[in-house]
């Protein structure tokens, strides 16, 4: 589990103790500047706080290499980079900036049928819509099978149907998989339908941890 | 006609008539530079006089501790210089970079040609050390802008895409390596662009300051042709070791992006 004591980050984030169990959907809720994002990047490492400790299976953040750290622990932006080329270099881009084997073309098909992307695998990436470019991004993390998948408001480009589809494509990969899912959601109704741990955050603190 | 014509003063000065003829024109067209014009050949007559005889006294004493002393001269202008020119802010880290490409670049490939190519001997010969080591650390100097500027200005623009590749596990080695790749090209273009008129569209400043001397024009493209490669080896390498250190600058040792 993620475990963060006294942490202080700037005059956005102050945290004094905060569990994050494995193997479960976490939801964080909270209105926009409570932290949220602060806190995500914060567990992906991609930046540090300014005093405190984050424990990451029971080792201090700051002794577990970054890079492998952000090999198991993989964040999807709320605004994802789609990457110069086709759908097909931009499923494979993450296998192959974090060295891991590539998959076959199947296994890419399958993918897009998960999270429904009816598309030919040689579609340039930049012809896609704003809804097809998240779930793009989501599945080029998926195909990665990190142990935790962080995800910054994963459906807030997708309409209300295409948002519960993908949230129980998510939920579903996370229990069948035994990997923890931590999403950031302004959708207080997703949370509490689908967190088994919601965390509420006001102004850079901790409201209520269920 | 053997050797070199000398100009006389009388002579020198009636070269003088072209910035008159210049200076006519924009009185004329009311275009107000009179002054800038002025100066501007003011400072280039008095600077290269000054460069003369400090070079007719270089090449008289042809000592090695005066060659050494002209290399780091030049290193150090051409390292303030690249500060300079660079509009961007660069990082503490990255100016050593820089120190460090410019100097270990250019005197490789400075040493390589004299010893290798031009088998010079002594080595500290100011006749060939001074003006090739100018030739490679100028060129060097403009390449180093060139790289630093683009590498600066990619990460800059490019802090989302690096973030997100960093997102998905990357090294910061992999997260940079198109910026990486891009600075370095714009580096090295205009050098390789350059060679690509030699001999047709222009004749290099070397090659046509041989052939007044009265060398023949044969021995003079061998020296061009050796000193363009020289300069394109020196601008290759000191631009590749800018880029391969500088985006680390831009890195904590925790492989996050530094502000």
């Amino acid at each position: 589990m993620f475990i963060l004591k006294e942490i202080k980050y700037k005059n956005i984030l102050e945290i004094d103790y905060l569990e994050i169990p494995f193997n479960q959907v976490i939801c964080i809720v909270g209105e926009s500047g409570s932290g949220k994002t602060t806190l995500i990047r914060l567990l992906n490492h991609l930046i540090s706080c300014d005093s405190g400790d984050i424990y990451y299976k029971d080792t201090d953040l700051k002794d577990y290499d970054p890079v492998q750290l952000r090999r198991e622990v993989v964040m999807l932006p709320q605004v994802p980079i789609i990457f110069p080329g086709t759908i097909k270099d931009n499923l494979l881009l993450g296998l192959e900036l974090s060295e891991k084997p590539l998959v076959s073309e199947e296994t890419l098909l399958k993918m897009m049928q998960t999270i429904n992307l009816n598309k030919n695998l040689q579609t340039d990436a930049f012809e896609l819509s704003g809804g097809e470019k998240q779930r793009l991004a989501l599945a080029r993390i998926l195909l990665m099978a990190p142990d935790v998948l962080i995800l910054d408001e994963p459906s807030s480009s997708l309409d209300e149907d295409t948002e519960i589809f993908i949230i129980e494509k998510l939920v579903d990969y996370t229990k069948s998989n035994y990997k923890t899912l931590i999403m950031v959601t302004h959708s207080k109704k997703l949370a509490q339908k689908y967190g088994e741990n919601v965390i509420s955050m006001e102004k850079g603190i901790i409201k209520k941890d269920n | 006609m053997n050797g070199i014509i000398e100009i006389g003063i009388l002579q020198l000065m009636g070269a003088y008539v072209f910035l008159i003829l210049l200076l006519i024109i924009v009185k004329a067209q009311g275009i107000g530079r009179e002054k800038e014009i002025l100066l501007s050949s003011l400072r280039m007559t008095v600077q290269l006089i000054i460069v003369g005889y400090i070079l007719v006294y270089i090449f008289a004493v042809n000592h090695y501790l005066i060659s050494i002393g002209v290399l780091i001269f030049m290193e150090i202008f051409a390292i303030r210089n690249i500060y300079a020119r660079v509009k961007l802010k660069i990082n503490y880290q990255l100016r050593k970079v820089i120190t460090f490409a410019m100097v270990t670049g250019t005197t490789i490939t400075i040493f390589y040609f004299l010893l290798i190519v031009i088998n010079l001997d002594p080595w500290y010969e100011a006749h060939y050390f001074v003006p090739i080591s100018g030739m490679v650390i100028g060129n060097s100097m403009t390449g180093v802008s060139l790289g630093t500027e683009r590498l600066i200005d990619g990460i800059k623009t490019k802090k989302n895409l690096i973030e997100n590749s960093l997102m998905l596990g990357a090294t910061p080695n992999k997260a940079t390596k198109n910026i990486v790749n891009d600075a370095f090209t714009a580096a090295i273009l205009p050098t390789v662009n350059s060679m690509v008129g030699m001999g047709i569209v222009f004749l290099p400043g070397m090659m046509t300051g041989q052939i007044l001397s009265g060398v023949s024009p044969l021995t003079a493209i061998e020296y061009q042709i050796a000193i363009m490669l020289g300069i394109l080896g020196g601008v290759s390498l000191t631009v590749f070791i800018l880029v391969q250190l500088g985006y680390k600058t831009f890195f904590n040792e925790r492989s996050q992006l530094t502000d």
